[in-house]
C-alpha cells in the first residue's frame, strides 16, 4: 500500500469510528435518561416507604433511607445474585463503543504506519492516540468495575475531540523535524497520553461524584447502577493516582529529553509550566484526600480543576502560547 | 474499601478501638484525616507556645495543601507573559506593545516570575513546611520499624473484613498448632508477626509504604537543594562557529555567556573544537514537506589538552560531552564569506559573516561592519537568499523558496557614518543602528542596493572600493553548558518516582488471626485494618482466612 492510500484509509477508519461512537453515545444517553426518570418516578411514587431517620441528636443530619419493595422497574433485570443487569440500551452502547474503538485504534495504527513512526508527533495524531487510550482505559476498567454510567460522558468527550482533530488539527503526514527525532518521543508522549486518559476518567468520576453528593444531600433517591458518592470518590482516587504516576514520569522523561534536545532540563517554557501546574494540582488533590475536611466534594473539585488544566495545556497552550513545544504542526 | 475508613465519631476504624498504639502510628500532621480528632482546648499561649502553634500550623496538611495550590496558581502568570530567561525577545516585543501595563508587570517581577520574590517565598515556605513534616515522620517511622505489631484488639468483629470459622472440637495442642500455622502463613505472606498469649497472631505489613512516601518527600527536597546549589555553579555559553573554523573553550571566545554566582573562568577546560563539516538534510520525497529540514549533523574535531584528537558528531538530540561540558547543536544557518577591497585592490576584510535565518527557507539577515581600511566607515545590512525565486514566479520582492544553496543571492544596503565600534562599549554584531548613519545605496536612496552571486564582485558606492561574495559556508550555533548537579537532580527525580510508586501502591495493613475458645471448642476470627488507602483489604483478609482455614481443615462460617 502506498502512503497516500494508508493515510486515506486511516481517515476513513477514524470517520467510521466517530459514526459508531455517536451511536454508542445515543444509546448511553438514552439509558442514562431512562434511569434518571426512573429515579424521579421512584421519588414521587406513593407506594414507596420513605423512612426518615434522624442521625444524632440536636442538629444531626437527616438521612433518607429508601426502601423499594416489589419488582425492579422495566429495563432492569436482576441476576440470580441480585445485581442489576445492564439495560439493553447500555449493552448496545457498550457493544458500539467496542466496535468504534477497534476502528479508532485501526485508524491510528494506519496513520502511524503511513508516517513510518509512532502516531503521536503532532496535535492531530496525539488526539487520535490520547482519545483511543481514554476509551481503552474505560473499556479495560469494565472488567474490574462497572462504569457504564460514564459511557455517555466518555463517548461524547472522545467524539468532540475527534471532531475537532479531524476538522481543525488535521495535518498531512510529514517527516519529523530533528528535535523530535528521539526515542523520548515514543516514551514521553505516550506516557503523557496514558496519564491524560486516567486523569480524564478520574475527573469524569469526580463529576458524577459531585452530582451524586448533591442528590444524596437533598435526599433524592440514587440512580440505579450508579455507585454512591463515597464509592465514586474511591474509584476516582484509584484512577487519578495511576494518572499521577504517569504524569510524574512524563515530567521526568520530558526533562531528560529537554536536556538532550534543548540543552537544559528545565527552562520554564510555557508547556513545561503547565505540565508542572497540572502535576502540582494533582499533588494537591492527593493531599486533599488525606486532609481532614477536604475529602469528598472539595477534593472532587480539585480533580476536575486538574483535568481542566490538562485540557487547557493541550489545547490553548499548544495553539496560542509561544514556546519551544511548537509541535502542533499547525 | 475507602468507605470503611471515613473518619466519623463512631467509625470502627478509629485507632483507639483497633488497638493501635500511638508509638506505632506513623506520625502524621494532626489534621491528617487518619489522625484522632484533637480535643479543642484553649491553652494560654506564651511566646514559645505561639512559636509552637505557628510551627504546627505551618506543618499541617491544610497549610501544605494551601501552599501547593498557591504554587500552581502563582506559576500561571509566567506562562501568559514572556519570560526574560526563556524568551528575551518576546519580553522586548511585549514591552514595546504594552508600555504602561509592562511597567506594572515589571515592578511585580512577572517577566522573571520563577525567580521573583513572591514565587520564591511561596515555594520556600512550602519546602519549610515539607521539612517540618518529614523530620518527625521519619523519626516515628524508624521507631515503628523496630516496634513489633500491636496487641490484638479485644473484639475483632467490629473491624473491616471480619470473618470467622465454624466452631470445632479442640484441645490446647490444637490451638497452639493453629496459631503457629497462622504465624507461618502471615510470615510467608510478607507480614511481620507477633504471637500474643498463645491464642492470637497480630501482623503488619507494608512498612515500605511509609518508607516510599518519606523517600518521595525527601527526594523533593533533594531536587530543590541540587537545583539551588547547581544554579551557583552552572554556566551556559553560546558560540557561532562557521564550518572550517575553530572554537577554544575560554571565556573570551564566547559570543555570550551566563553564569552562576560561583562560576570562575579558570574552571573552563581549554579544549578546542574545529567544525569540519555540517550536513543538513532536507526532505525531497514527501511533497507535503518538501524542503523541510529532517536532519542536521555537525562533524567536529575535538582536542582536549593532553589527549588524542578525536572526530566527533553533534546532532540535535545528541550533544557532545566533553571536558565537563555538554555541547549542543541548537541552531545553524548560512554565513556568506565576503571580501572587501579598497580602490587599490588591497583586501581590507575577508571572513564568513553568520546571518540569522528568518524563515524555514533560510532567508537570512546579517550585518557586515567595516570600520577600518576604507576611506569611510561603512556598515551593511544584508539579506541572503539560498534559493532565490525567479521574478516571474514570485514577483519583484526577492524571496527564498528552498533552504539549499541552489540559486544563492546576497543583497546589501550600504550605510556610512560612525559605527560606534571604537567607543569600547560592547556592540551587538547582528544589528546595525542606522539612526545616525547615512544611506549610500539601497532602498530609499538614489543608488540601488548591491546584489551579487558567489564569485561575483561589485563596486561599493562613492568609489569606496569593491566587495566580493567569495563563498557561502554553513555555520553552527553551539550552546555549551556546565551543570555539576545535573546528575544529582536526575538521581533525586528517580527517587521521587520510585518513592511515589512505593508510597502509593504498597498497601499498609494489619491483620489479626485469633483463636476464640469456648469450653472444648474453638473458632478462629480474622480481621484487618488499613493504614492509608487500601481498597483491597477485605479481599486480603478473606484470602488469608481461606488459606488458614484450609490448612486447619475448618469451614468458614457464612
Ligand atoms: C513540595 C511539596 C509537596 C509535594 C509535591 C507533595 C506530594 C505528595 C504526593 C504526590 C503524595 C502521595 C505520594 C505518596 O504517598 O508517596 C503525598 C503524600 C503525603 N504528603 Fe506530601 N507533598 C508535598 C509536601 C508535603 C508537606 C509539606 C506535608 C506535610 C504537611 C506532606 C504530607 C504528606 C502526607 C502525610 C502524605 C500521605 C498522604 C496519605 O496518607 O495518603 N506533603 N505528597
Amino acid at each position: 500500500m502506498t502512503q497516500a492510500t494508508l493515510v486515506s484509509d486511516s481517515l476513513v477508519a477514524i470517520y467510521s469510528a466517530m459514526f459508531v461512537y455517536a451511536l454508542a453515545f445515543i444509546f448511553f444517553t438514552y439509558d442514562l435518561a431512562k434511569r434518571m426518570s426512573e429515579a424521579k418516578a421512584l421519588a414521587s411514587a406513593p407506594a414507596l416507604e420513605v423512612v426518615q431517620a434522624k442521625a444524632g441528636g440536636k442538629g444531626g443530619t437527616t438521612t433518607t433511607v429508601l426502601d423499594r419493595p416489589g419488582p425492579p422497574p422495566p429495563g432492569f433485570e436482576v441476576t440470580a445474585s441480585g445485581k442489576v443487569k445492564r439495560s439493553l440500551a447500555a449493552r448496545l452502547g457498550m457493544v458500539f463503543t467496542v466496535m468504534a474503538w477497534v476502528l479508532h485504534v485501526g485508524g491510528t495504527v494506519f496513520r502511524g504506519v503511513a508516517a513510518g513512526r509512532v502516531p503521536w508527533a503532532n496535535m492531530f495524531e496525539f488526539t487520535l492516540t490520547a482519545t483511543a487510550i481514554i476509551i481503552g482505559v474505560f473499556l479495560i476498567t469494565q472488567f474490574w468495575q462497572d462504569l457504564q454510567f460514564l459511557g455517555a460522558y466518555v463517548t461524547g468527550f472522545v467524539l468532540v475531540f475527534l471532531g475537532v482533530a479531524t476538522t481543525n488539527f488535521y495535518v498531512d503526514v510529514v517527516p519529523l523535524p530533528p528535535a523530535l527525532q528521539s526515542y523520548w518521543l515514543v516514551i514521553h508522549v505516550f506516557v503523557a497520553s496514558l496519564g491524560t486518559g486516567f486523569y480524564g476518567l478520574g475527573a469524569a468520576l469526580s463529576i458524577v461524584q459531585l452530582l451524586q453528593a448533591r442528590r444524596e444531600s437533598r435526599g433524592l433517591p440514587s440512580v440505579r447502577a450508579i455507585p454512591n458518592a463515597e464509592r465514586l470518590e474511591a474509584l476516582a482516587y484509584r484512577l487519578i493516582v495511576v494518572g499521577f504516576v504517569f504524569w510524574t514520569f512524563t515530567l521526568i522523561a520530558g526533562s531528560i529529553w529537554a536536556e538532550h534536545a534543548w540543552g537544559r532540563y528545565w527552562g520554564w517554557d510555557t508547556k513545561e509550566v503547565w505540565t508542572f501546574i497540572v502535576w502540582v494540582i494533582f499533588a494537591g488533590y492527593i493531599h486533599a484526600r488525606a486532609t481532614r475536611g477536604w475529602r469528598g466534594s472539595r477534593s472532587a473539585i480539585l480533580a476536575i480543576v486538574g483535568f481542566s488544566a490538562v485540557l487547557f495545556n493541550f489545547t490553548i497552550v499548544n495553539l496560542y502560547f509561544h514556546g519551544l513545544h511548537s509541535y502542533s504542526g499547525l | 474499601m475507602a468507605s470503611d475508613r471515613r473518619p466519623s465519631k463512631n467509625s470502627p476504624t478509629r485507632s483507639a478501638d483497633a488497638g493501635t498504639s500511638a508509638e506505632t502510628d506513623p506520625r502524621r500532621p494532626s489534621d491528617h484525616f487518619d489522625s484522632p480528632v484533637p480535643e479543642v482546648t484553649n491553652p494560654r499561649l506564651g511566646f514559645v507556645g505561639y512559636l509552637r502553634f505557628f510551627w504546627r500550623q505551618l506543618t499541617s496538611m491544610r497549610t501544605a495543601l494551601f501552599l501547593l495550590l498557591l504554587v500552581a496558581f502563582a506559576a500561571v502568570p509566567g506562562s501568559l507573559v514572556p519570560q526574560t530567561t526563556s524568551d528575551p525577545n518576546g519580553v522586548i516585543q511585549y514591552k514595546a506593545a504594552n508600555p504602561g501595563w509592562s511597567k506594572v508587570l515589571d515592578s511585580l517581577g512577572v517577566f522573571n516570575t520563577y525567580s521573583s520574590v513572591w514565587f520564591s517565598a511561596i515555594y520556600i515556605l512550602l519546602f519549610i513546611s515539607l521539612i517540618g513534616c518529614i523530620i518527625p515522620r521519619t523519626m516515628h517511622h524508624v521507631a515503628a520499624l523496630r516496634t513489633p505489631p500491636p496487641k490484638t484488639p479485644a473484639r475483632l468483629d467490629r473491624l473491616p473484613g471480619f470473618l470467622r470459622t465454624a466452631s470445632a472440637e479442640a484441645d490446647d495442642d490444637h490451638v497452639a498448632a493453629g496459631v503457629n500455622s497462622a504465624r507461618e502463613l502471615l510470615r510467608s505472606s510478607g507480614y511481620r508477626v507477633r504471637v500474643l498469649d498463645g491464642d492470637s497472631a497480630s501482623a503488619e505489613r507494608g512498612y515500605l509504604r511509609e518508607t516510599g512516601n518519606l523517600i518521595f518527600h525527601i527526594a523533593l527536597v533533594g531536587i530543590l537543594i541540587s537545583v539551588g546549589i547547581g544554579g551557583g555553579f552552572i554556566w551556559t555559553g553560546q558560540k557561532v562557529v562557521p564550518v572550517g573554523q575553530s572554537f577554544v573553550n575560554t571565556l573570551s571566545n564566547y559570543d555570550s555567556i551566563s553564569q552562576g554566582r560561583w562560576f570562575s573562568p579558570d574552571s573552563l577546560e581549554p579544549y578546542k573544537l574545529t567544525v569540519t563539516k555540517f550536513t543538513p538534510v532536507y526532505e525531497r520525497k514527501n511533497l507535503n514537506a518538501y524542503g523541510e529540514a529532517i536532519d542536521y549533523t555537525a562533524y567536529v574535531r575535538a582536542s582536549v589538552p593532553g589527549q588524542k584528537t578525536t572526530n566527533e558528531i553533534i546532532k540535535v538530540n545528541s550533544p557532545l560531552r566533553i571536558g565537563d561540558t555538554d555541547v549542543y547543536l541548537l541552531s545553524n544557518g548560512v554565513a556568506p564569506v565576503v571580501t572587501v577591497r579598497n580602490p587599490a585592490g588591497k583586501v581590507v576584510y575577508t571572513q564568513p559573516v553568520p546571518f540569522l535565518p528568518q524563515d524555514a527557507d533560510l532567508t537570512s539577515e546579517g550585518v557586515i561592519k567595516i570600520p577600518d581600511g576604507l576611506a569611510k566607515q561603512i556598515g551593511m545590512i544584508g539579506f541572503f537568499y539560498p534559493t532565490e525565486c525567479s521574478k516571474a514566479t514570485c514577483g519583484a520582492a526577492p524571496t527564498s523558496v528552498d533552504p539549499s544553496l541552489t540559486n544563492p543571492v546576497l543583497t546589501l544596503q550600504v550605510y556610512t557614518g560612525d559605527l560606534g565600534l571604537n567607543s569600547g562599549k560592547p556592540v551587538n554584531a547582528y544589528s546595525l543602528n542606522t539612526d545616525k548613519l547615512k544611506l549610500l545605496a539601497g532602498f530609499g536612496s538614489k543608488t540601488p542596493g548591491l546584489s551579487m552571486r558567489p564569485g561575483q564582485t561589485v563596486k561599493l558606492p562613492d568609489g569606496l572600493g569593491t566587495i566580493e561574495l567569495t563563498n557561502v559556508v554553513r555555520y553552527v550555533g553551539l550552546d555549551i553548558h556546565h551543570d555539576p548537579t545535573q546528575l544529582w537532580v536526575l538521581t533525586f527525580a528517580v527517587l521521587v518516582f520510585l518513592g511515589l510508586i512505593t508510597g502509593l501502591f504498597i498497601p499498609r495493613r494489619r491483620v489479626w488471626i485469633k483463636a476464640v475458645r469456648r469450653g472444648g471448642t474453638v473458632h478462629y476470627e480474622y480481621a484487618g485494618l488499613a493504614r492509608g488507602e487500601d481498597p483491597r483489604l477485605p479481599d486480603a483478609v478473606a484470602e488469608i482466612a481461606k488459606k488458614h482455614s484450609q490448612l486447619l481443615g475448618l469451614t468458614m462460617k457464612p
